[in-house]
């Protein structure tokens, strides 16, 4: 029995010995602000106060807290008043995925307990163990900063934040997510905060091998364990064994007799009373495998000794880009530069762990509380499996923890509610830290060979390259991916002839998919190298050099794409260059300097530039759907089966409804994924929900509009323009008519007020046939300064300037948010970020072994927003969620190269080469 | 889920040796941010008991007598460098610490847990080895100083019996004019949260700057938490300029193991480290003892 204060309030609650702080928390007294994350005390989300100090609470056997007193976020606002932290966090847009809120939060409570008034160093020393994968960490530090002044009386410091170019009424203002006070509060419910009567605990048990044929498996033991209510195996499946998001490739359950193509195969699934009679059936069921060679990396799996990792062999797809002739662009280029870069594979590492929970309903149907980027996907492929009608199947989509492209796949979608419907009971699954490191897809590894030609006059003439990428065991969106990373392969630059190559290959790794840049963060880090070595090679400034060549409006692109509009990349370039000379003064910021009094110290900055598409593209029907309908009490609801993993696809939304119908914020709610509520958005990914979601959500408040109009109209006798719709009224004449007396109206003439809208991008092209193969492309500069250590190798990056061309920005809060974050997400992708395999097996199975930036990596960063509209977009409006961080990496890398002369070609920069390079005077870093 | 079947919590160190002795596979948790996860990830043997002695009022005394700084083994990480005394007389450990997890780890990891895991890169170790510190070993029929380089028998273990024995504290000798300490690391940003390469220095000094002892401890340079005695002496007699710190480097190359480990740092980079972080950490101490007058 354990006796404590929670919150103010005296309790007793009966645990087990072994349980931790945050199990009782969470499970006992439902207190489910407090989030766990890893487990392993690495990342902080789920910080509580014990006697008014912040601990974690999942290594804190709840035990210790015994006659102490805990607070969690649910006890830090009084009375419906928000904390000032709370308050702080809202205003601030630090917000955005939500899952680490309530750790930041009282960790930074506990640090101005004590220290008032702290010094930005010391905010950073408080949160550094506190990670937010959304990356907020400036809007934090800013937060912190707000509060602390507020809580003394003193007007917080100003939102700096770029705004949008012409005003309207709502779309360009700041304004914070609809969902923030609720994440800041702990009340935001993520899927594994929902507890349902009689709910089993889901546990899959998994290969651990990386390649074998699975010969026997023996379940009897595991079945004799009490509490464990049903394990099922392949043979027990009643619809198709294989799912997958492009190809069906992947088995839900790997089938005696059948392959096993990584460690994260799943060959049993279990379905038991509690976590211990669950845990007791995974060590006793007993697998036998036969097995095979083991194919780890791409090149190797396209030799023709490799073992064939799928019937049809290792290769998933050649990728082809041709574009004028190479033998003319070679024989025209009079300085050439060839170079091989070697990219690994990355986490998404978001903070929420994957759940999905499963609920059977009496009526046969099955319905799956997830927080998923593709639920009509999720509803397709659970379907198939479980042998039901899509419509049987309903996903509801929870708050989603952080993405970046990592929730795309399924998880446990299909495994919980094959137990659910084998036992008719609701079944969880959530993974913990280990079993998500091992199982999601990665970013892809690459090997990327470049070579680029130039004439004496700095014209980019030809550019070639080879790539080879490694999409581990399973397709998941590996085509697309390395796709995209080909045929952007030779940058965001006007070359007349083009060769590239991409060898997208099955191996034995954990399979790889969709992360945030979607191939194009690896070959941009490549061929942008290859332009700074090219701009040094011609002794032309590395900026003077992209300018020469970047693509401008008329040009035609590598995939044959005559660019008609909405090429911002030279304004970015303008942009990024005009505050760093401010930064640098007289000095040429390519050009190292020791500052003062570190002799031991280079400093200095380095520029990339990049593209990225808006859309599924290549030929893909890219549609959104979404539904717009008005209430008899004024309110507005938008509905669209899109994800909000954080990026503030939800705010966008809102915005743009309020525009359309003149409302206000308040009176606009959205509801996002849900298969049975509302219609398709399409996957969460490509950078396209503002753009297709956002014109389906325009259209369909416009249709609602002009159907209220025209209802308006003829109840009052007036010509319908004359009808004009703001601060959440229909005005004609100085006569008001509330939206909410709208709707009745509309309802007593028999019509309903909604309208839904089906929006359908422009059509694409695929790849080879020239033409469009994308609708809109969005452009980013940024520029970096680094120091090297000289002695150690150490890189610190103190500042990055970063423009992107957005088209429009909608939702600047969120805008800056993204930025923030991408660049923050880049920072990792240059310093730190990397997971490890070994021969298939995984090193990277902790979150400890798995760094990503921290609060103390937080280099300064300037967003410079530019408009260039793309016509067809909302407002002019185009995707922004991944080329924020895509020139983060080869800027970072360029600068180091400035500060210490040494070309790093492999990621993530390893200080240990850099020093060694460093110390014998090499040139490179491999 | 780690399961063990029973958390004890004694109030005196007479019944949590007790405890300890009549339970079988149990184990001493302090601030537990090592043992809990070495336990739930497999690299500690099940445990039945826990046997939690962060409520042992004695085992959070900071003393300061005569001679020496005495630290309870059970006092917060967070506590210790807060502690003007601790800032005083052991700027090295104060260091160490401050780099030791992050703040809500610091607030219940402890200086006698860092030492009893026993790893041959801890932190807290490495700062008290430069310290000259002794390791206070209570069981229930005996009690002993036992200086702490002769604690360590190989990575994670120890020469007492974790079954009948617990270390209640941990001394070293109070600064005393002209003496000074200091405590520097390098972190690898990718892969394993371990550090490449610690070093701690304690140095005396004469009135003109030329240090007359010294002690120089580095992580890691071998199985258990490493003393470079040769590199120690090798300061000894000198004012520390870039000659003598490159003899002392040598020394320590020389006497030193140092290894490549898996996805952390080579071996060559670890040779490599040796002189910058000997210039830095030698440096700060000195200026540190040249600087110091006693009160």
């Amino acid at each position: 029995m354990l006796n404590c204060r929670v919150n103010g309030q005296i309790v007793e609650v009966e645990i087990r010995p072994d349980e931790m702080l945050s199990d009782v928390l969470r499970n006992r007294l439902g207190l489910t602000g407090t989030k766990v994350g890893c487990g392993e005390a690495e990342c902080g989300s789920c910080t509580v106060l014990v006697d008014g100090e912040p601990i974690v609470s999942c290594i804190y056997p709840a035990a210790r807290a015994q006659d102490r007193e805990v607070l969690t976020i649910e006890g830090l606002a009084q009375d419906e008043t928000l904390h000032p932290l709370q308050h702080a966090f809202v205003e601030t847009g630090a917000v955005q995925c939500g899952f680490c809120i309530p750790g930041q939060i009282m960790t930074a409570y506990a640090l101005l307990q004590k220290n008032p008034n702290p010094e930005e160093s010391e905010i950073k020393a408080a949160l550094k163990d506190t990670l937010c994968r959304c990356a907020g960490y400036p809007a934090i530090i800013h937060a912190v900063n707000s509060a602390s002044a507020r809580m003394q009386g003193q007007e917080p410091p100003a939102i700096m934040i770029p705004r949008s170019g012409p005003e309207s009424k709502t779309v360009g203002s700041l304004h914070p997510r609809p969902d923030s006070i609720a994440k800041v509060t702990g009340q935001a419910k993520f899927t594994d905060d929902y507890h349902f009567p009689e709910m089993l605990v889901g546990k899959v048990f998994r290969a651990g091998v990386p390649h074998a044929v699975l010969e026997a498996l023996d379940i009897s033991k595991a079945l004799d364990q009490p509490g464990v209510v049903e394990i099922l195996t392949a043979a027990d499946i009643p619809g198709e064994n294989l799912h997958g998001l492009v190809y069906r490739d992947w088995p839900v359950l790997v089938g005696v007799g059948d392959r096993v193509r990584y460690v994260g195969d799943a060959i049993a699934i279990i379905a038991a009373e509690n976590e211990e009679a669950a845990s007791r059936a995974m060590a006793a069921i007993r697998p036998t495998f036969r097995e095979l060679p083991i194919v780890a990396d791409p090149v190797y799996a396209r030799s023709p000794e490799a073992e064939q990792v799928h019937e049809q062999g290792n290769l998933l797809k050649h990728i082809k880009v041709r574009k004028g002739d190479m033998e003319v662009g070679w024989e025209q280029a009079e300085t050439t530069l060839e170079a091989t870069y070697h990219t690994p594979a990355t986490e998404h590492a978001f903070m929420e762990p994957e759940c999905s929970i499963a609920l059977p309903s009496e009526d046969g149907r099955m319905e799956i509380l997830v927080g998923s980027q593709i639920p009509y996907a999720d509803r397709e492929q659970v379907a198939r499996t479980l042998d039901l009608p899509q419509e049987q199947v309903r996903i509801r989509g929870t708050l989603i923890g952080g993405g970046f492209g990592g929730k795309e796949d399924i998880a446990g979608q299909i495994h919980a509610a094959l137990l659910a419907q084998a036992t008719g009971r609701p079944v969880k699954i959530l993974f913990d830290r280990h079993e998500s490191l091992l199982v999601h897809p990665k970013r892809h590894g690459t090997q990327i060979q470049v070579k680029l030609g130039a004439k004496r006059d700095g014209t980019l003439v030809v550019a070639e390259s080879e790539l080879y990428g490694d999409t581990g065991a399973y397709a998941s969106l590996g085509d697309k991916v390395m796709t995209r990373a080909t045929t952007h392969s030779a940058g965001p630059y006007n070359v007349e002839h083009v060769q590239a190559d991409c060898y997208a290959m099955y191996t034995n790794n954990p399979p790889a998919g969709a992360f945030r840049g979607f191939g194009v963060t690896q070959s941009c880090f490549a061929v942008e190298s290859c332009m700074d070595d090219l701009a040094q090679a011609l002794a032309i400034d590395p900026i003077t050099f992209r300018r020469m060549n970047a693509l401008k409006v008329g040009h035609t692109t590598n995939t044959g794409q005559i660019l008609k509009e909405s090429v911002g990349l030279l304004e970015c370039l303008d942009k990024v260059e005009s505050v760093m000379r401010v930064r640098v003064g007289d000095r040429d910021p390519f050009t190292a300097y020791a500052p003062e009094g570190k002799p031991g110290i280079r400093r200095a900055w380095g520029i990339a530039a990049a593209y990225k598409n808006t859309g599924l593209g290549g030929g893909a029907p890219d549609k959104a759907s979404a539904e717009v309908e008005l209430y008899s009490d004024g309110t507005i609801e938008v509905r669209s089966a899109s994800a909000d993993m954080g990026q503030g696809l939800v705010t966008v939304l809102q915005m743009i409804a309020a525009e359309e119908l003149g409302a206000s914020l308040e009176q606009v709610r959205v509801l996002l994924s849900d298969t049975d509520l509302t219609p398709d958005g399409g996957p969460t990914t490509a950078s396209r929900q503002t753009f297709v979601t956002g014109n389906a959500a325009r259209n369909a408040s416009i249709v609602l509009r002009e159907a209220v109009r025209s209802s308006l109209s003829e109840k009052l006798d007036v010509p319908p323009d004359e009808i004009t719709f703001h601060e959440g009224l229909a005005q004609v004449n100085g006569q008001r008519v509330s939206l909410g007396e709208a709707a009745n109206l509309m309802k007593s003439e028999g019509r309903e007020p909604r309208a839904i809208y089906e929006y359908w991008a422009p059509e694409t092209q695929p790849l080879g046939t020239g033409g469009d193969m994308h609708f809109a492309y969005s452009f980013a500069v940024q520029a970096a300064e680094v120091q090297v250590d000289l002695a150690t190798g150490e890189v610190e990056v103190l500042e990055v300037i970063a423009a992107n061309d957005v088209g429009k920005a909608i939702n600047p809060l969120g805008l800056q948010g993204q930025v923030e974050g991408g660049v923050m997400m880049g920072l990792g992708n240059a310093l730190t970020e990397i997971f490890i395999t070994e021969d298939g097996m995984v090193f990277t199975d902790r979150l400890a072994r798995y760094r990503m930036p921290s609060i103390t990596h937080t280099p300064r960063i300037t967003s410079l927003v530019v408009e260039d509209p793309a016509a067809e977009g909302p407002y002019g409006a185009k995707g922004v969620g991944e080329i924020s961080s895509i020139p983060t990496t080869p800027a970072i890398t360029n600068a180091i190269k400035n500060a210490c002369g040494v070309r790093v070609r492999r990621l993530p920069v390893d200080q240990d080469s850099l020093a060694q390079a460093i110390a014998v005077g090499a040139q490179t870093c491999e | 889920m780690t399961g063990w079947e029973h958390f004890h919590t004694p109030l005196t160190i007479e019944d949590a040796l007790q405890t300890l002795m009549t339970s079988p596979d149990s184990a001493v948790i302090a601030g537990g941010t090592d043992l809990l996860l070495d336990l739930d990830q497999g690299r500690h043997s099940r445990v039945k008991s826990l046997i939690d002695i962060s409520r042992i009022e004695a085992l959070h005394e900071f003393t300061i007598s005569e001679d020496f700084v005495v630290v309870g083994s059970a006092i917060p990480l967070s506590r210790l460098l807060n502690n003007p005394l601790a800032q005083k007389h052991a700027p090295a450990l104060v260091e160490a610490c401050k780099l030791i997890g992050g703040p809500q780890v610091r607030n219940v990891a402890t200086l006698g847990g860092n030492v009893a895991h026993a790893l041959p890169a801890g932190d807290g170790t490495i700062a008290l080895l430069a310290h000259d510190a002794e390791v206070h070993l209570v069981s229930q029929d005996s009690e002993r100083w036992l200086a702490l380089a002769d604690l360590f028998t190989g990575p994670g273990e120890v020469s007492f019996d974790r079954q009948r024995t617990l270390i209640s504290a941990l001394r070293f000798k109070r600064r005393e004019a002209l003496e000074g300490s200091a405590f520097r690391r390098v972190m690898r940003p990718q892969g394993v949260a371990i550090a490449i390469m610690n070093m701690g220095v304690w140095l005396r000094c004469d009135q003109q700057g030329k240090i007359v002892d010294a002690r120089i401890s580095i992580g890691p340079g071998g199985p258990t938490p490493f003393f470079a005695s040769g590199g120690s002496s090798a300061l000894i007699g000198h004012i520390p300029d870039k000659i003598v710190l490159d003899q002392v480097a040598l020394a320590i190359l020389e006497e030193a193991q140092f290894r490549t480990s898996r996805h952390r740092s080579t071996k060559a980079y670890r040779e490599h480290l040796v002189s910058s972080l000997l210039e830095e950490t030698v440096t700060v101490a000195h200026k540190r003892a040249s600087h110091y007058e006693m009160v």
